[in-house]
């Protein structure tokens, strides 16, 4: 008994050890640090996920039962990695430059952006999977239980399902903590990555201590262990060639198409170049797995007991030696072979799940309103957390209903051809531009209805799901369609026989449909796009913008990406573009790379329609038909060189334009300049000229008129100072002559200060702020930043023309910046105007509400001075203003020399 | 009953002088203070005089001083523009719409009643 | 359809590397007939003297494997890296 509480007390101490790691790597890698996160290493140790609790426990049950059978299921991945020059390649590329979030995505993404298409894989996918997940489940049980039979004497019965139960509740909450933290999918989840790869050396190490253990310890040495496996069971070579190559077709087929191995290695990658170095360094990974599964069944079949499951022998053989320690490490092995499975797969299956079923749904009922309006983002989070728990629950499910009684090897097999299925719409997708829609869906509805009709249903057993007479006589006593026999074909094992014709009708199913069918234009598009991504990867084809408006995009993937992000993306294509700010023109170049990037949040079908709902245009135009009817118009013709020429030279004329019009504007400006100071300095004159002259010229006139005329001159007067102070001020700062009286304060105490100074108290306008937010130390002028509060304050007074106006301050520190936020709740500032509300003597509206229109140009001056910026946040309720200030001492320095 | 003055003029302040020293000299003085619908004040208060502001919200000046002298009504009405901006061009521009005479900002009172009076009566 | 003509001749490292490329796509062609070899090697049906046994087919596996992976490491260092994007910032 002893031994089992050691035994959970390893266990809890290593699943608290991963979430560390996991916890570790992510803020290691949100603080932009540990670039050895994305290492070729980390990356070829993730792909290992591929050997699951099946490959450490049920590779030596296989070999003993059917001698090196077991090595195809390796053998097949290992030729599909090393000749990653013809498919992987070419699925990392697209999964890149697409930003596609797992197989289902990919899969309707090439045909067309289907959703159908993707609804469709998705259930496939999860109907394939949860039996995998089971299996993990009772594999795990299982070990448990038999370390409970050596170590207890008499104790109380294990209750399997209890603990198959609180570990998919582990897993669950793990999944949802670590693979949930970003929306996200193509953001790499570091912090699980670097779980499962270290899961992945536990794995290894603990199959090769056992190995090295029954090779040198039990069986004494490699000459010894040699003869003893000519001396077992399975000392014959008498694999069936069909087994033989079947199943390391299916292997190998598998390997691409599965889920998780998708998440992996496509959407998990980091860098193509990893898949380089993993093109080797994972086949020697499966080399090192597979080296030690003969002899420990070998030397098990001879040690153990007759009738002892030799699925365990990895646990039981150091077991029943007594070595306990190298148990535990053996156990810990399967633990984290099951665990990793697991967690990979649901994240996969749950993005699947979230993206392709509930998105839609939910868009659908909200009648699409709700892209502007809701919040997506929270909905897709909650969507993919809910998806992570009903996977495993119904992992869970399928273990309590079917028992944990077959041997582990087939649940897996099964699950291999039902993904196998997946493989001709995705390589036809890669490599063959004539494969459509129609055809891909025909294909895949062939291959899954033979898979569950010759090897799923079959697979509960003879009376569960399917009648014995079926199997017996085939379909409606038709002798041709018996289930493991389909034609007559009768030698062939269950699974290759499954495999053969499932496979190979699907692929004729889709390759005939695709033939007479006609493929949408979108799939055209798409299918030019993924088989020639070599030759432009980086341009995907499809909007022409015109009418779409950017601030509209801009709420919109605001919602989805998040503010932050989304802010980033469209003011960087808006550089890119040589425009200021963060409203770029809606250029079709520009739609794609938000849909691409959206794609990485919603799926692609999703931000496709999300952005036609916007630009207007949800189907494909017209000249998008002729592009495609015209085969000399098609983008493959172009060569890359040309097209990359002409993008450049666009650029440079672009913002040859700009510098024209600026300077242009410059001296327009120049003149207006000085025509309004003109004009802003004598309309005061006047009023206290006529009045001085009236008071001077009228003998007859009252006190009360008297003292009247004397106070407007008094306040124009003052007028004129204030205007004269402000253009001191300005040329001051322009010419950066200003010194920096540099303090320490808390930004709550200069907002303070400024709300008292602007006279918010006066006015009808509520303020909002959030004082904890606000506990930032600044370093700064703090009198020239109250200065730019105060300003941003009363405009707000002045300018907000709610019923209620309120002004809401929102600070944040983002890395080395703090960004304060000035929004209120008025109408806005018109889009025509917001280039200009930075300009001297710029005014919105055209009442005026006094001052001469310089408080913003100042503080603009006053931001660049500090360090930081000032600029209009397009996109809100109302008009909204964020200042941006450097956090750091040296930096506020360093811009005021 | 005085002849009547139509001040188009969007500064409170100077609205208050020139009507002061208008209304002294027995002139009645109407005032108007943006520049949208300018010409319906001219219209429907029929001056005999209009002393109109350039930089007026929503029109300036001269495009209002245009509207005035397209209609046929008032191709003869006396027009005295002021301007706060005292360049080459805009008295050019002034006599080019239309105007009879133009005052740079800051004026002197009597300036602005010598030409009142000379304008009407001429 | 009519392509730009690509240039006969190319520079020495150029066509090098593309062989290289060319073995890359080789390699799995070559590694599914090693390991399809043992089918036709004479099974142990009867008992006739030499047969062969799973220590021969599993020595002569691990040692294709061996050799896979080593070719596999080599080419992978040597075929072109031109057309690849890192992560680069800006795409993502």
């Amino acid at each position: 008994m002893a031994t089992l509480n050691i035994l959970i007390l390893a266990s809890l101490l290593y699943v608290v050890l991963l979430f560390a790691v996991a916890f570790a790597a992510d803020s290691a890698a949100q603080r932009g640090r540990g670039r050895w996160l994305g290492s070729p290493l980390v990356y070829t140790l993730s792909l290992s996920i591929y050997c699951t609790a099946w490959t450490f426990y049920g590779a030596v049950g296989f070999a003993a039962r059917s001698g090196l059978e077991f090595v195809t299921i390796y053998l097949g991945p290992t030729l599909v990695m090393i000749g990653w020059w013809w498919t992987l390649r070419k699925m990392v590329r697209v999964g890149r430059s697409q930003r596609i979030t797992s197989i289902a995505d990919l899969i309707s993404s090439r045909f067309g952006k289907s959703n159908a298409l993707a609804v469709f894989v998705t259930v496939l996918a999860v109907v394939g999977t949860t039996p995998y997940i089971a299996l993990q489940l009772q594999s795990v049980t299982l070990s448990y239980a038999a370390f409970a039979e050596f170590g207890a004497t008499g104790e109380a019965e294990i209750n399997h399902s209890l603990t198959a139960f609180w570990v998919a509740a582990g897993l669950a909450l793990f999944t949802i903590i670590f693979g949930t933290r970003n929306l996200d999918a193509n953001e790499r989840h570091h912090g699980l990555v670097m779980a499962i790869a270290i899961e992945a050396v536990v794995k290894l190490f603990a199959l090769l201590a056992v190995g090295v253990f029954v090779v040198w310890g039990l069986a004494g040495g490699l000459e010894t262990t040699l003869a003893r496996i000519e001396a077992s069971e399975i000392a014959r070579w008498e694999v069936p060639g069909s087994r033989w190559v079947g199943l390391t077709l299916l292997s190998a087929a598998a390997f691409i198409c599965l889920p998780r191995m998708f998440q992996v290695m496509v959407v998990e990658n980091d860098d193509e170049r990893h898949l380089r170095t993993a093109s080797w360094a994972f086949p020697a990974y499966l080399m090192l797995m597979s080296l030690f599964v003969v002899p420990i069944a070998a030397v098990g079949l001879d040690l153990m007991p007759q009738g002892s499951n030799p699925d365990l022998f990895v646990l039981t053989l150091p077991l029943s030696e007594g070595r306990d320690g190298l148990a535990i490490l053996s156990f810990l092995g399967g633990f984290s072979s099951a665990t990793s499975m697991v967690i990979v797969a649901a994240i996969a299956l749950s993005t699947m799940v979230s993206n392709h079923v509930v998105m839609p749904v939910w868009l659908r009922m909200t009648g699409g309103s709700a892209m502007i309006s809701g919040d997506v983002r929270l909905v897709a989070m909650r969507a993919r957390r809910l998806s992570i728990a009903v996977i495993l629950f119904l992992g869970y499910l399928y273990f309590r209903l079917s028992g944990g009684g077959t041997a582990l090897a087939a649940i897996g097999l099964i699950s291999f051809v039902g993904v196998a299925q997946f493989l001709p719409a995705l390589l036809g997708g890669l490599f063959w531009r004539g494969a459509n829609r129609k055809g891909a869906l025909a294909g895949l509805a062939t291959g899954f209805a033979i898979w569950a009709f010759c090897l799923f249903l079959p697979s509960f057993g003879p009376f569960a799901l399917m009648p014995q007479t079926v199997l017996d006589q085939g379909l409606m006593g038709i002798s041709w369609l018996r289930p493991q026999a389909l034609f007559g074909t009768d030698g062939l094992s269950p699974v290759v026989h499954a495999f053969m014709w499932s496979l190979s009708l699907n692929t004729l199913v889709f390759f005939v449909v695709s033939i007479f069918s006609f493929p949408q234009p979108v799939e055209r598009l798409q299918g030019a796009q993924f088989v020639n991504v070599f030759e432009h990867s980086t341009t995907a084809g499809g909007w022409r913008g015109g009418k779409a408006q950017s601030e509209d995009l801009l709420i919109m993937s605001q919602r989805i990406m998040g503010a932050g992000e989304a802010q980033a993306l469209f003011s960087s294509a808006a550089k890119a573009q040589g425009i200021d700010g963060y409203l770029p023109e809606p250029t079709p170049d520009f739609l794609s790379e938000l849909e691409r990037a959206m794609a990485g949040s919603v799926g692609a079908a999703t931000a496709h329609a999300m952005i036609g709902q916007i630009v207007g245009r949800a189907t494909v135009s017209v000249e998008d038909l002729m592009a495609v009817a015209d085969e000399t118009a098609q983008i493959m013709e172009y060569s890359s060189e040309l097209e990359a020429k002409t993008e450049e030279q666009e650029r440079t004329a672009r913002q040859l334009r700009q510098v024209n019009e600026k300077l242009t504007q410059i001296s327009v400006q120049k003149d207006a300049f000085l025509s309004q100071i003109s004009h802003e300095l004598r309309t005061p004159m006047t009023s206290i000229r006529a009045f001085s002259e009236i008071l001077r010229d009228s003998a007859d006139m009252n006190e009360k008129e008297q003292n009247r005329y004397a106070s407007i001159i008094h306040d124009e007067a003052i007028r004129l100072t204030r205007l004269l102070d402000d253009l001191l001020d300005l040329s001051v700062l322009e010419n950066a002559q200003i010194m920096l009286n540099m303090q320490q304060a808390t930004l709550a105490e200069l907002l303070d200060r400024s709300e008292v100074a602007a006279g918010m108290a006066e006015g009808a306008m509520v303020m909002i702020r959030d004082p904890e937010a606000e506990d930032i130390e600044l370093y700064t002028d703090t009198d020239r930043l109250a200065q730019v509060f105060i300003n941003l304050m009363s405009n707000a007074r002045k300018y907000c023309d709610a019923e209620a106006p309120e002004l809401r301050i929102v600070a944040h520190v983002m890395g080395t910046e703090v960004t304060i936020d000035f929004m209120d709740n008025g109408t806005g500032i018109p889009a025509d105007k917001q280039g200009t509300i930075f300009e001297k003597f710029a005014r919105v509206s055209e009442t005026k509400a006094g001052g001469a229109g310089l408080g913003l140009a100042i503080s603009r001056e006053i931001m660049a001075r500090l360090g930081g910026s000032i600029q209009y946040l397009p996109g809100q309720t109302g008009a909204a203003f964020r200042v941006t200030l450097p956090l750091g001492v040296e930096k506020a320095v360093e811009a005021a020399q | 009953m005085g002849k009547k003055v139509l001040l188009i003029e969007d500064e409170q302040n100077i609205i208050e002088a020139v009507s002061f020293i208008l209304s002294r000299d027995g002139w009645e003085v109407k005032t108007h203070s943006n520049g949208h619908d300018a010409i319906d004040a001219v219209r429907s208060r029929a001056p005999d005089i209009v002393i109109l502001d350039v930089m007026l919200p929503g029109k300036s000046g001269f495009d209002i001083l245009r509207e005035i002298r397209a209609d046929e009504a008032f191709s003869g009405l006396p027009v005295l523009m002021l301007s706060a901006r005292g360049q080459a061009k805009d008295v050019e521009m002034a006599e080019h719409a239309g105007a009879n005479q133009y005052m740079t900002k800051p004026f002197s009172n009597a300036e602005v009643l010598d030409a009142v009076r000379n304008l009407v009566t001429a | 359809m009519s392509r730009e003509p690509s240039p006969l001749f190319v520079a020495k490292r150029t066509y090098r590397s593309r062989r290289m490329a060319d073995a890359a796509r080789f390699l799995p062609i070559l590694g599914t007939g090693l390991f399809l070899l043992p089918l036709l090697w004479k099974k142990s049906s009867s008992d006739d003297a030499p047969m062969t046994g799973t220590v021969e087919v599993m020595l002569y596996v691990f040692l294709v494997w061996v050799f896979l992976i080593g070719a596999a490491a080599i080419l992978s260092y040597r075929i072109p890296r031109s057309d690849e994007t890192g992560s680069d910032p800006e795409q993502d």
